[in-house]
């Protein structure tokens, strides 16, 4: 296994890639309505839809409350990946068995 | 899935589902986390959160995104996957508000449970099936996204059926659920490929569809001795 990347260069990539979709590339994602939106829309099940119960969070439908457009959508993808990263790395963290098992002899 | 979609009874059902799967996995997780593979984890997680906000146009004034149960189930493991997507779909509704909140259990049952399920079930089945060497996972993986998609969608009219809160004939819901997530699908199949190809080119070891390949390429790699050796890996 030797060349081959570390567990933190692949990890650091792999987050900065995350970022910049969520927080970049998601600026020029598809509006249009998703598969199942659409599929309600044309059957007519679309207005059961009822109030969301977090629709108050300051970040609602992936915007910053109070940053003006672009800001608002980036800061808000940021927020998410540190949120999610958070919760994610630390459940892991918390659920993972001591030692690198079978694997031993192939760390890096 | 938004609140309102289904009735109370197939909300507190699902979310009943997705808490004991949810417990489940918390336990079987441990089978498939250790110190080298959890740090993956945690980005797989962050990477379907992305992933999820890039809305690709697939015609006619639809879109789609990824969904990740495929992605996570054959980069971390069925179990971790389930627990990935929880993470996932929790922080979208308590914070995006995207996806309801009574609807979460569902949304979990949905794309934790039924996406991933179909996923790894075909991850396997292919395994078994194709030649026992790490260069078909790429193919595997584009197999597996492409059916957990309307895998999912075929779960929600399943749940339509029994607590739908609006007339809808369900032939008609079936084919154009169907139709459309399996368009979709092939997005999913794509991305899926391409990112498990990824992490296979710089680091085989940690992908957990990789693992069952080890062993049998170790024992090559024994054979036949040295220089070649890395080609094969």
């Amino acid at each position: 296994m030797r060349g081959r990347v570390g567990t933190r260069t692949l990890v650091a990539v792999g987050l900065l890639v995350s970022l910049l979709l969520a927080a970049v590339v998601s600026l020029w994602a598809a509006t249009t309505p998703d598969g199942l939106e659409h599929v309600a829309g044309q059957l007519g099940f679309a207005d059961t839809e009822a109030e969301h119960g977090a629709a108050g969070s300051p970040f609602a439908d992936y915007g910053t409350a109070g940053l003006p457009e672009g800001w608002s959508e980036a800061v808000a993808g940021t927020v998410g990946v540190v949120v999610t990263g958070l919760l994610a790395f630390g459940l892991a963290w918390l659920l993972r068995r001591r030692g690198s098992g079978v694997a031993a002899r192939t760390e890096d | 899935m938004p609140d309102g979609f289904l009735d109370l009874t197939t909300s507190v059902a699902t979310g009943v589902v997705a808490a004991g799967a949810v417990g489940l996995a918390l336990r079987r997780a441990r089978t498939e986390l250790d110190d080298r593979t959890a740090p993956l984890a945690g980005l797989t997680a962050v990477f379907v959160f992305a992933g999820q906000m890039i809305n690709f146009p697939v015609g006619a004034g639809t879109s789609g995104h990824l969904m990740g149960g495929a992605l996570a189930a054959l980069l971390v493991g069925p179990w971790t996957a389930l627990l990935c997507l929880s993470v996932v779909l929790l922080v979208q509704a308590l914070l995006f508000a995207d996806g309801g909140l009574t609807a979460l259990g569902t949304n979990i049952t949905l794309m934790g449970v039924a996406a991933v399920a179909a996923a790894w079930g075909v991850t396997r089945l292919l395994q078994v099936l194709l030649p026992r060497r790490r260069s078909v996972l790429p193919a595997v993986a584009a197999v597996a996204g492409l059916v957990s998609v309307p895998a999912a969608a075929l779960v929600f009219v399943g749940l339509f059926a029994v607590g739908g809160q609006a007339p809808v004939d369900l032939g008609t819901l079936v084919t154009v659920m169907t139709g459309w997530h399996l368009v979709i699908g092939i997005g999913e199949g794509v991305i899926t490929a391409l990112v498990v190809s990824s992490v296979l080119a710089v680091r085989p070891d940690l992908v957990h569809a990789a693992r069952r390949y080890r062993r049998a390429e170790d024992q090559q790699l024994q054979l036949r001795s040295g220089s070649s050796a890395e080609v094969g890996a």
